[in-house]
C-alpha cells in the first residue's frame, strides 16, 4: 500500500516533467525501426509497380505516390496519439472497443464489397476498413479487462469473457468474408499465454494443428490405427493404473473423433478456394495456373533474387506483374527479388528487432495494462509477419493479410501506426500507472 | 511484486527468433542454393520473337520458276486482350458462324489467355486486305504473315516434295523448330531443308505478365539476324517433265531421263502423279488423306522406290559380263529353235544361229541363257562364278542406293551366292537352277532409276555419274561427288558391241522397236518385259540418243501393260525426240500414248 502513495508522488513529478516536451521519454530505437520499415515499404512499392510513364515516386496516380500520402497522414496521427494523455487509452478502451464492434456490424450492411469481402466503408473517395481499427481496440480492451484487479485467468467466467471479447470482432470479420483478418485474432492467445493461460492449452492447440495437417494428408484409418497402437503400447506398460488407462482410452476416442471430423470440417466449412489453398500448401495439389500460381510466381521472384538481388527497379517478375498483389500482400517479393538474400535478411532482422523491442518495452511497464497491450501489439505484428512472409516463400497458406509498414494501403498503415504509437505513448509514461 | 509468468517472455521471444530463423533458412535455400528459380524467372519474362525468312525458290535447269512462295496470313488472337468485340461482324468477315467462333476461342483460352494463338490459318490475300482495314475494331486480333509454297507448273510433285508443320518427333529432336514451324517433309524440300529454310531471326524481348513487350533484352546482345533461304537450281527440265507426265496419263509407272555426261536427272516421272498445289495450306490434310487412300497410290514415288525384275534389258548386262570374262566374243553364235527351245523358249521367230548383236536386236532368250551358262561355268565352283557375276553387276549401281540428293531411294536386290545356298543347299544349285537371271527375271530386283542409270552407263561406254537433282545452290555448283566418274568393271570397247545391238533394236529388220525409230536421230534401246506374278507383265524400255554423242538416257516402265515394245518403247522415243528437237513429228503416236488407258484393276 505504501507503494501506491509513492506512485502518487512520482506521478505528479512526472507530470511536471512531461510539460518540458513530449519526446523526452520516448523510445527512439522503436521510432527508428518504424521509419526504416516504412521507408523500405515505400521504395519497394515504387519498385513493384514502377512504370516508365510514371517515373516520379511522388506521382499520386500510382500506388507509391498515394502511399506517401498515407505516410504523411500517419505523421499527423502519430502527433495526435502522442499529444493525448496516456490515461485516455486505458479509460476509453471499452467504449472504443464497443464503437469498433458496432462499426463492424454496420459495415456488414452498408459496406462496399471489394473482391468478395464486404469490409470497406466508402466515404467519397476515402475508403476505410473498420476491421483494421478493431485490432487496436480489441488489444486495448483485452489489456483493460485482463489488467483489472478482479481478473483471474483460472476462472471459467474470465475465460468466457475473454472468448467473447476476442470472438465478437473475429466472427464479425469472418462474416465479412475476410477470413485472413479474422484469423489475426488468434494471435491474442500469445498475450494470454504471457498472462498465465495454461501452457497445456497452447500445446493442445499445437497438437490439434498437427493432427489436422496429418488428418488431411494421411488416410484417417491409418492414423486411427497408428493412434490405437500407441495407446495400446502405453497401456501395456502402465496397465496397473486403471484411472490413466481410462483417460487414455477417452483420449483415443476424442482423437479419433477429431481426425474424422477434420475431414468433414474441411469439406463442409472451408470454401472451395480455401480448400485448394490448403491442398496446395500441403503439397497435395500442384496447380500452377490456379491457386498455386501466386505462390509459385512469388517463389520465382524471390528465388531469382539470388544473394544480392537484381538491384533497385530491376526486378522483372514484380515489375512486369508476374507476381499478383505485388504492392500489397506480396510486397516481400520485391524485397527478395531486387535486394536478394541480403535485403531479405535485413528486413527479417528489422522485424525481429521490432518484435523483441516491443517485448522489452512491454516488460518494462509498471502498468499491467500497458504491458498486456504491448504484448497485444507484438502478437498482432508477429502474426502478420509470420503469415505474410511465410506465404510468399511457401511456408504458410495464402491468407491475404498485409505485411506491417511495408504493404501498400492506407487503412493498414494507419492501423499499424496507431497500434504501435499508442504503445510508444504508454511507454513514454511507463513510470505512471495509467 | 514479481509476475509469476514473467519467464514466459523468453518462450515468446524464442518463438519469434525461431520463426525468423526458419524464414532465413528457407530464403537461403530458394535464393542461393536452388538455381531453378532464376531460370523460371527468365522464362517468365524473355520472349523469343522469330522472324521467318522466305524459303528458297526452286528453278529448273533452264531457270524456269518451279516453286515460289505466296504470302498468306494467319489471323492471330491474344484472348485476354479481346475487348468489346462485335463477334458477328468478325464472323462475317472471315466467313465462319458464331458457334465455330465461340468454340475456337474456348479452345485457345484453354491453351493460354495471354499468349498469341492462331485463330484462323491461312487467310487469303483478298480477305486479309479487307480484314486489316477493320481490324482496329477487334482488339486482341492481328494478322501474321506467313508463306505458302506455290507451284506455277503443277509438275514433279514427288521430286519437289512438300512442306508441312514440324511434328512432335522433330520438335524433340531438333530445337531449331518450334511448334507451328514449317519444314520440308519429303523430296527436295526435305533433302535441302537446311539450305532452303535459311535461318530464323531471333529477337529477345522482355514482356510483362500480359505478354506486352517491354523492351529488348540486354539491348539485343543475343539477338540473331534472319538469313534468307537459298535458291536451288535443279537438273529437271520442267518442260520435259511436264511432257513425261502427260504421256503417262492413265498409266502406272515411271519415266527417268538422265544426261549421261553429268548424271543430271532431266525428268523423273512417277505416275499417277498429283498436283503439288494440293498439298499446300489448309487443304493439305484433307487432300493428303484422299491421295493416301487412292488405290493407284499416287503418293508412291515409283522411279525411286518401286522395284521390278528388269526383264530383257538385263541381257545387256549379262552380255557385257560375258565379254569381259572372255567366255564369249561378239562373234560367238548360238542357235535358237524359237518357241520350242529348252530350257528357255524364245518369244520371237528369227534366223538361227545368231551372234551377240543380232541376239540383242531380237532379244533372243536362248542366246542369253547360253551366254549366262558360259559365265556361270567359267570357274570350277559356281559360287566363284556367281560372285564374279555379282560384282560386275554391282558395279553398274544395281543393288544399292545412289545416296545423292534423292529422297527415299531403295536398293533393289542382287542376290548373293549364300541366298541360293539357303534355298537349295550349297551343292544344290547349278546354272540351270538360276536360269531366270539370264533374261533378267527371277530373284533380281531393280528400280527404274537404276535402269536409267544402266542406259547412261552404256551411253558413256562404261561409267556413270551419280544421278542427282540439284544443279547449283545459290549459283554455286553442288558437291563434287556428283561429278566423280564411277567406272564399271567392264572394258569400254565391249560397250560398242552392245550399243550396236541396241542400235539394231531400232534399225534392224527384226529389231524389237523398229516401228518407233526416229528419222534424224540415232537411238539405241532395248525392250524388256518384267514378269509380274500379280497380274499383267510390266513393259520396260531403256534407250539413249544420239548414238555417238549421247545427250539423253532414259528408262520407262509402264506397269501391267505387257511387252516392252508396245508402250515403254514409243514413250521413250517420244521423250527423246521432245528433248532433242523440242517437238515430236509422229503426232499420232503421241496421241495414242496419251490417250491409252492402262490402269487395270489387276
Amino acid at each position: 500500500m505504501g507503494g501506491r502513495a509513492n506512485d502518487q508522488c512520482y506521478f505528479n513529478f512526472r507530470q511536471l516533467r512531461q510539460r518540458k516536451g513530449i519526446f523526452d521519454n520516448i523510445d527512439w530505437v522503436i521510432i527508428a525501426l518504424y521509419f526504416t520499415l516504412v521507408l523500405i515499404g515505400w521504395l519497394n512499392i515504387y519498385a513493384a509497380v514502377y512504370n516508365e510513364s510514371h517515373r516520379s515516386i511522388f506521382d499520386i496516380t500510382q500506388n507509391y505516390g498515394r502511399q506517401l500520402i498515407w505516410i504523411t497522414t500517419s505523421l499527423i496521427i502519430i502527433f495526435t496519439i502522442l499529444m493525448i494523455d496516456a490515461k485516455f487509452y486505458n479509460a476509453f478502451s471499452i467504449p472504443l472497443y464497443i464503437i469498433s464492434v458496432f462499426l463492424l456490424v454496420v459495415v456488414l450492411f452498408l459496406g462496399k464489397e471489394v473482391a468478395g469481402a464486404r469490409s470497406w466503408f466508402q466515404l467519397g473517395s476515402f475508403a476505410f476498413q473498420p476491421s483494421e481499427l478493431a485490432k487496436v481496440t480489441t488489444a486495448l480492451a483485452l489489456a483493460r479487462y485482463v489488467s483489472s484487479s478482479s481478473f483471474n485467468i483460472k476462472k471459467k467466467k474470465a475465460k468466457i469473457y475473454i472468448a467473447l471479447l476476442i470472438g465478437a470482432p473475429m466472427i464479425l470479420i469472418y462474416l465479412q468474408n475476410d477470413t485472413g483478418s479474422a484469423l489475426v485474432y488468434f494471435s491474442f492467445l500469445l498475450v494470454l499465454f504471457r498472462e498465465g493461460l495454461s501452457g497445456k492449452i497452447m500445446i493442445t492447440g499445437v497438437i490439434i494443428i498437427m493432427l489436422s495437417v496429418i488428418a488431411l494428408l494421411v488416410n484417417k484409418f491409418i492414423i486411427t490405427g497408428f493412434l490405437a497402437l500407441i495407446i495400446i503400447f502405453t497401456i501395456m506398460i502402465i496397465r496397473r493404473r486403471k484411472a490413466i488407462v481410462i483417460k487414455l482410452i477417452g483420449l483415443f476416442i476424442v482423437a479419433t473423433g477429431f481426425v474424422f471430423s477434420v475431414e468433414y470440417a474441411f469439406e463442409n466449412i472451408l470454401e472451395p478456394h480455401q480448400q485448394t489453398r490448403v491442398n496446395v500448401l500441403l503439397g497435395k495439389e500442384v496447380d500452377l495456373r490456379g491457386a498455386g500460381y501466386n505462390v509459385n510466381q512469388s517463389k520465382i521472384a524471390i528465388g531469382s533474387g539470388g544473394f544480392t538481388g537484381k538491384g533497385f527497379l530491376n526486378g522483372t517478375q514484380t515489375k512486369y506483374d508476374f507476381v499478383p498483389e505485388q504492392s500489397t500482400d506480396f510486397i516481400f517479393c520485391t524485397v527478395g527479388e531486387e535486394w536478394g538474400f541480403l535485403g531479405s535478411l535485413v528486413v527479417i532482422a528489422l522485424y525481429i528487432g521490432l518484435l523483441l523491442r516491443i517485448i522489452m518495452i512491454a516488460e518494462r511497464q509498471r502498468s499491467i495494462f500497458s504491458r498486456i497491450y504491448g504484448y497485444g501489439v507484438a502478437s498482432i505484428f508477429f502474426f502478420h509477419f509470420a503469415i505474410n512472409i511465410g506465404m510468399t516463400i511457401g511456408l504458410a497458406p495464402v491468407i491475404g493479410i498485409p505485411l506491417p509498414f511495408l504493404s501498400y494501403g492506407g487503412s493498414s498503415l494507419w492501423a499499424f501506426t496507431i497500434l504501435l504509437f499508442i504503445l510508444i505513448r504508454l511507454d513514454e509514461s511507463r513510470q505512471e500507472l495509467v | 511484486m514479481k509476475n509469476p509468468y514473467s519467464n514466459r517472455k523468453y518462450i515468446i521471444k524464442g518463438v519469434f527468433l525461431l520463426v525468423g530463423l526458419v524464414f532465413v533458412i528457407k530464403l537461403f535455400f530458394i535464393q542461393i542454393i536452388d538455381k531453378t528459380y532464376i531460370l523460371s524467372a527468365q522464362n517468365n519474362v524473355i520472349r523469343l520473337i522469330y522472324q521467318f525468312p522466305a524459303r528458297g525458290l526452286i528453278f529448273d535447269r533452264h531457270d524456269k520458276l518451279m516453286v515460289y512462295n505466296e504470302a498468306v496470313y494467319d489471323l492471330m488472337v491474344i484472348p485476354n486482350r479481346m475487348q468489346d468485340i462485335d463477334t458477328l461482324e468478325l464472323c462475317e468477315l472471315i466467313g465462319i458462324d458464331k458457334e465455330t467462333f465461340v468454340g475456337q476461342i474456348e479452345k485457345i483460352k484453354h491453351y493460354s489467355v495471354r499468349k498469341a494463338s492462331v485463330f484462323q490459318k491461312q487467310i487469303s490475300k483478298e480477305t486479309t486486305a479487307y480484314l486489316e482495314e477493320k481490324l482496329f475494331k477487334f482488339p486482341g486480333f492481328y494478322v501474321q504473315p506467313r508463306t505458302l509454297r506455290k507451284y506455277p507448273l503443277p509438275v514433279a510433285a514427288h521430286t519437289v516434295g512438300y512442306v508441312g508443320e514440324a511434328n512432335r518427333q522433330l520438335l524433340e529432336k531438333d530445337c531449331y523448330y518450334k511448334s507451328g514451324d514449317y519444314v520440308g517433309i519429303s523430296g527436295l524440300e526435305k533433302t535441302y531443308e537446311q539450305v532452303l529454310r535459311g535461318r530464323k531471326g531471333i529477337k529477345r524481348v522482355l514482356v510483362d505478365v500480359f505478354n506486352r513487350e517491354k523492351g529488348s533484352f540486354q539491348d539485343g546482345k543475343y539477338d540473331t539476324a534472319m538469313i534468307k533461304g537459298v535458291n536451288l537450281k535443279i537438273t529437271l527440265d520442267a518442260e520435259l517433265q511436264e511432257y513425261g507426265e502427260l504421256l503417262m496419263t492413265n498409266k502406272k509407272g515411271s519415266i527417268i531421263a538422265l544426261e549421261p555426261s553429268t548424271g543430271e536427272i532431266l525428268a523423273l516421272v512417277s505416275s499417277p502423279h498429283y498436283d503439288p498445289n494440293l498439298l499446300v495450306g489448309r487443304v493439305r490434310g484433307k487432300n493428303y488423306k484422299k491421295l493416301q487412300h487412292d488405290p493407284l497410290e499416287p503418293l508412291f514415288n515409283r522411279p525411286l522406290t518401286a522395284t521390278y525384275p528388269p526383264g530383257s534389258v538385263f541381257k545387256l548386262v549379262n552380255s557385257l559380263i560375258a565379254l569381259q570374262e572372255n567366255v564369249v566374243t561378239q562373234h560367238t553364235k548360238y542357235s535358237c529353235e524359237g518357241p520350242e527351245t529348252r530350257p528357255i523358249k524364245c518369244s520371237h521367230y528369227h534366223k538361227s544361229p545368231l551372234n551377240m548383236i543380232e541376239a540383242i536386236e531380237v532379244s533372243c532368250n536362248p542366246y542369253f541363257w547360253k551366254t549366262f551358262t558360259a559365265i556361270m561355268k567359267n570357274e570350277d565352283d559356281i559360287h566363284d562364278s556367281f560372285e564374279k557375276w555379282r560384282n560386275h553387276t554391282l558395279s553398274f549401281g544395281f543393288g544399292s542406293k545412289f545416296n545423292s540428293d534423292l529422297f527415299s531411294e531403295v536398293s533393289g536386290f542382287i542376290p548373293e551366292p549364300g541366298y541360293f545356298d539357303k534355298y537349295f543347299g550349297e551343292k544344290g544349285w547349278r546354272p540351270m537352277t538360276i536360269r531366270s537371271l539370264s533374261i533378267g527375271q527371277g530373284e533380281i530386283l531393280v528400280t527404274p532409276l537404276q535402269l536409267a542409270n544402266l542406259s547412261a552407263i552404256i551411253a558413256n561406254r562404261g561409267y556413270y555419274y551419280v544421278p542427282h537433282l540439284v544443279k547449283s545452290i545459290d549459283n554455286h555448283k553442288t558437291e563434287k561427288n556428283n561429278r566423280e566418274k564411277n567406272h564399271t568393271t567392264i572394258k569400254p570397247n565391249y560397250f560398242d558391241v552392245i550399243i550396236e545391238g541396241m542400235y539394231q533394236v531400232f534399225e534392224g529388220e527384226e529389231g524389237t522397236a523398229r516401228w518407233y525409230k526416229l528419222d534424224n536421230i540415232a537411238v539405241c534401246g532395248k525392250t524388256g518385259t518384267a514378269e509380274n506374278p500379280h497380274g499383267k507383265d510390266h513393259s520396260v524400255f531403256i534407250a539413249f540418243a544420239p548414238k555417238d554423242d549421247p545427250q539423253i538416257a532414259i528408262a520407262v516402265v509402264v506397269e501391267n501393260s505387257g511387252f516392252g515394245a508396245t508402250w515403254a518403247a514409243p514413250i521413250s522415243t517420244l521423250m527423246i525426240e521432245k528433248y532433242l528437237t523440242g517437238t515430236v513429228k509422229k503426232k499420232w503416236v503421241e496421241e495414242q500414248m496419251i490417250n491409252v488407258i492402262l490402269i487395270s484393276d489387276n
